[in-house]
């Protein structure tokens, strides 16, 4: 079939999955999660088969596949919506298909499918183990199947079809669109154990927190509209409109039309990618199921926020070149720095393996809006790509280990949270599959240099900054520094040195469902780099040429410029990534004590406050929410709604009711009532009056009748003649 | 030559007779004979009128004969509804047979 | 005065005497004694008339039959009290009154006809009227309809009479 149509079916078999396990196949586990695999292969093939075909065009970006149809009539012209691939579009859905396919792979091994069901097991709880009697008929918990398996995979169809929606689409409504849905099913798989007060409040807090980003997106998309008459990329990023939204002015003294418009979807980014001051619900969001963390939060969801502004980096950078640089990118380059340094510190006090990983995801998109923010186009979309395989796969190796270590709690009987890394240990030895994975993963994030892809991707960004901006340099350095520290605290504690937990001491490999996307992705993690080999790159360079530089570089109307090689930033990727895994690795390699870290005592009261994440949440909870939730409950429910919406009508009712009284009292009652009563009456007193008549006795009604009869002729008679 | 007004004088009396008493007997039976007398005052009227007017043209007499056949009916159908009121009420005296009385 | 004015005023008087004694007799014997004697005044005025088939034709029904037959009703409802009580229900002032103002009111209407004092007109005396009256009972032209009608009529009053006066204690 052609590539336009391909295009357009692709986000469809997710949906369809949708449906059908919602109308159809809720009762039955396996049917559902085969029809949400299916899906996820059909989509998967699907974009193979478009990258396949675009990989082949000569020059694809300057002309993408695309398509669009009329949509929307607005008085003379059409606002049109349809689908693009180009070079942008490959390497994203690349990423997409394969991280979610596996994602969906692995929620099968997650959700226990197999197990038994769960004896106090209630939808709306995680599941906790049921009791399983052996051969020899001794009795054991095990791990029980999630009762509300099918729920699960018909939303993340759903959010499949999200993320594919806003990748394909060619304009900014249908972006719009799959970014909501996207919303919408992070909420409800943030509160996938609804019976949990914790995971509802996270689900609500992560809606509001990327709502109040949204509006300003809205904002942003609205004015583009009124401003260009379009919604759709190749109108509003072509030179010719992007001259004339530089040269109009915006309502904001000091900002061209261009340049606030950058500055609203920008915040839609800072609230769907967690940046700084928008990040507080991505780590409450490790609420949810950990494929839902691995997927929604790491590799797709919040990756759609850099992907919006790597999409419409024209008309953020639109000016550049001109004595200033432009705000838009100003205020990424200073969000994004400040982001990545600021979740970098608060990672290394994280005791939960999910938290750790949570603030690490803040910290890397941070640095991939830094890269955008000094021009790095390049980069910022190599570090996407990158870092979604190795984040998806080390959240996926979270949960395997998570997993392994409640077997753990339910062989033993030892209660403890299977999440905090200081009750693991030596699980090395226990879960092999996934200590290289996770290692691998690890590895990646840190940017073990050259055999890792995050090395490559992250040292473009260095490259990048170093050239355009030598102060944001600085900073990404030291985060990448406490990266590499907190990435290889992390391996420490969960997989070497001794269990620290009988838990710990018990867990046992995850089944294969669980280590083949595992597996897969650690693949990914390490070959993917190298597509993006720098040409003059001191000895390696050149042996490959360049392919990601190229062709994504070629989506851009001017091709970015190909920095030469300078050695400082290399130097200092090698030595932040050796010397901070080193570091990591001598301070916890031998932490027997669950109770202390080795850091809290040189950092002093600095890991307090690392710990409780600088009160950022508290401060939101005290200047924001509580106004608000005292302003709702006294003026808006007690004040408008009890005393004066409730009060009008009740006065209304009340006046009716006195109208109506008086209507039946004065009018109904004597009027209409009398009247009906008085004929009734009069009929029976004639009826009385004439009984006597009827006398019986024909002789005297003969009289009657000739009386009448001669009376009447009479009459007659002389009225006549 | 007698006038006609003398017959139709004659049968006009002889009417109100009979009416009289069928409005006044208490008998039923009397009742009865009082329409009889009707019917023989409307007869003669109608022969007289034949004889009259038009004796050529036999219908008055016809029609005379036809009185004669329901008087006839009526008579015998009037009687047996009396013998059997008669049987069932114990009475004929039309003051006593008042069950439409209200 | 003709002799046949004073053959009428004779039979006149006589019917017209027997005719109140009727409605005024008390004992019911004597009514139907009294009505005998009228229907044959009313045949002797069908004499006068020219009318001999009727006259012979009301003997032999009015008297022979109906008479008789009133005279078997009368016997078949008697009461032993019947003659003490009076003659005449208590509307009869009413009665008369009606009575009276209808033969005003039929004078009344006579003596403004013009037709009133007409003289009889010459009878055809090769007629013969019994003759005449049997061919027009039993001309389809005539009154053969009418004449089987009545039949039917005898018909259903025979029928019905007799299913009225059936004595159902057996």
């Amino acid at each position: 079939m052609n590539s336009e149509l391909l295009i357009w079916l692709l986000p469809l078999p997710p949906l369809l999955a949708f449906f059908f396990i919602v109308l159809f196949t809720n009762r039955t586990k396996w049917l559902s999660h085969s029809i949400a695999i299916g899906a996820a292969v059909l989509s998967f093939l699907g974009t193979m088969v478009l990258i396949f075909r675009a990989i082949q065009t000569d020059h694809f970006g300057e002309h993408p596949i695309q398509s669009s149809i009329n949509w929307l009539p607005t008085g003379d012209t059409w606002l049109q919506i349809g689908v693009m691939v180009d070079p942008l579009t490959v390497v994203t859905l690349f990423f997409v298909s394969i991280t979610v396919l596996m994602i969906f792979l692995y929620s099968i091994g997650y959700h226990n499918f197999g197990q038994p069901k769960g004896d106090h097991d209630l939808p709306g709880l995680p599941p906790h183990g049921a009791v399983k009697a052996d051969v020899h008929g001794h009795k054991k918990l095990v791990l029980s199947i999630e009762p509300m398996y099918s729920r699960f995979f018909a939303f993340i169809g759903l959010f499949a079809f999200g993320m594919y929606t806003l990748v394909i689409s060619d304009n900014l409504l249908t972006l719009f669109v799959g970014w909501e849905i996207m919303g919408l099913c992070s909420y409800l798989l943030i509160g996938f154990w609804f019976a949990k007060p914790s995971a509802r409040s996270a689900a609500i807090k992560a809606f509001m927190t990327t709502r109040i980003g949204d509006v300003f997106m809205l904002l942003g998309i609205a004015y583009i509209y009124s401003a260009t008459g379009s919604l759709s990329f190749q109108e509003i990023l072509s030179p010719a409109t992007l001259e004339m939204l530089v040269q109009k002015s915006s309502p904001i003294v000091g900002l061209t039309a261009a340049g606030l418009i950058g500055i609203l979807i920008f915040i839609g980014t800072i609230g769907k990618s967690a940046q700084w001051p928008l990040h507080v619900w991505l780590p409450d969001a490790m609420e949810g199921p950990t494929p839902v963390s691995a997927m929604i939060h790491a590799a797709t969801m919040v990756s759609a926020g850099v992907y919006l502004v790597v999409r419409m980096f024209p008309l953020l950078s639109a000016g550049v070149g001109h004595s200033s640089l432009p705000p838009p990118m100003v205020a990424m380059a200073v969000i994004g720095t400040f982001t990545a340094i600021f979740a970098a510190t608060i990672a290394i006090a994280q005791n939960d393996i999910k938290r750790v990983l949570a603030y690490s995801t803040i910290s890397q998109l941070g640095f991939m809006i830094a890269a955008l923010g000094v021009g790095g186009y390049v980069a910022a979309t190599f570090h996407l790509v990158t870092h979604a395989f190795f984040k998806a796969l080390l959240f996926l190796g979270s949960g395997s280990v998570i997993h392994g270590m409640e077997h753990g709690v339910f062989a033993t009987g030892n209660h403890i949270d299977p999440q905090d890394m200081f009750n693991m240990g030596g699980l090395r030895k226990k879960m092999p599959v996934t200590f290289w994975t996770f290692t691998i993963g690890g590895l990646a994030l840190a940017g073990f240099p050259l055999i890792t892809a995050g090395f490559w991707s992250k040292d473009e960004i260095f490259v990048d900054a170093f050239h355009h901006q030598p102060f944001v340099f600085i900073i990404l350095a030291l985060s990448a520094l406490i990266t590499a520290f907190y990435t290889m605290r992390q391996i420490s504690l969960t997989f070497l040195g001794k269990p620290r937990s009988n838990a710990a001491d018990h867990a046992h490999e995850t089944p294969w469902t669980m280590t083949a996307p595992l597996v897969i992705l650690g693949f990914f993690a390490i070959t993917t780099g190298w597509l993006g080999i720098p040409e003059d790159f001191p000895i390696i360079g050149g042996l490959v040429p360049n392919w990601f530089h190229e062709f994504v570089g070629s989506t851009l109307t001017v091709h970015p410029e190909t920095i030469p090689f300078h050695p400082v930033p290399l130097i200092t990727s090698l030595v932040v990534s050796l010397g901070g895994l080193g570091l990591g690795w001598y301070v916890y390699r031998k932490v027997t004590d669950e109770k202390v870290d080795p850091i809290q005592r040189p950092l002093g009261k600095m890991y307090v406050i690392l710990k409780n994440k600088y009160y950022f949440d508290e401060f939101y909870q005290k200047v924001f929410i509580q106004p608000s939730i005292r302003f709702s409950e006294k003026i808006v429910y007690a004040f408008m709604d009890r005393t004066v919406i409730d009060g009008a009508l009740h006065w209304i009712a009340n006046v009716t009711l006195i109208i109506g009284k008086f209507f039946r009292n004065s009018i109904d009652m004597p009027i209409v009532n009398g009247f009906g009563d008085l004929v009734g009456n009069v009929t029976t007193k004639l009826g009385f009056i004439f009984r006597p008549l009827q006398t019986g006795k024909v002789q005297q009604y003969m009289i009657m009748a000739l009386v009448t009869l001669v009376a009447f002729t009479i009459i007659f008679y002389y009225i006549f003649f | 030559m007698i006038p006609l007004s003398w017959y139709l004088v004659f049968a006009a009396a002889l009417f109100c007779v009979g009416l009289f008493g069928v409005l006044a007997r208490k008998n039923a039976i009397a009742v009865l004979m009082g329409i009889e007398l009707m019917l023989n005052a409307v007869n003669i009227n109608l022969v007289a009128f034949w004889r009259y007017l038009g004796p050529q043209d036999i219908t008055g007499q016809v029609f005379t004969i036809m009185v004669f056949a329901v008087a006839a009916a009526e008579v015998s159908v009037g009687l047996a509804l009396f013998i059997s009121l008669y049987r069932r009420r114990g009475t004929i005296s039309a003051d006593e047979i008042d069950l439409m009385k209200w | 005065m003709t002799p046949e004015m004073l053959i009428f005023i004779i039979i006149a008087t006589i019917t017209l005497g027997a005719a109140f004694m009727v409605v005024s007799s008390r004992n019911l014997v004597h009514v139907a004694l009294w009505l005998i004697v009228t229907l044959f005044g009313v045949a002797l005025l069908f004499t006068l008339l020219s009318a001999g088939f009727l006259a012979i034709a009301q003997v032999v029904i009015y008297i022979g039959a109906i008479a008789i037959l009133l005279i078997f009703a009368i016997m078949l409802t008697r009461r032993t009290k019947e003659d003490v009580k009076s003659t005449f229900n208590s509307n009869w002032r009413w009665a008369l009154f009606i009575g009276f103002l209808f033969f005003t009111g039929l004078l009344v209407i006579l003596m403004n006809w013009s037709g009133i004092a007409a003289a009889p007109p010459e009878l055809d005396s090769r007629a013969n009227p019994v003759v005449e009256i049997g061919l027009a009972l039993v001309n389809p032209n005539g009154y053969l309809l009418v004449f089987e009608l009545a039949s039917v009529l005898l018909l259903a009053a025979l029928v019905g009479s007799i299913f009225v006066a059936w004595d159902r204690r057996k």
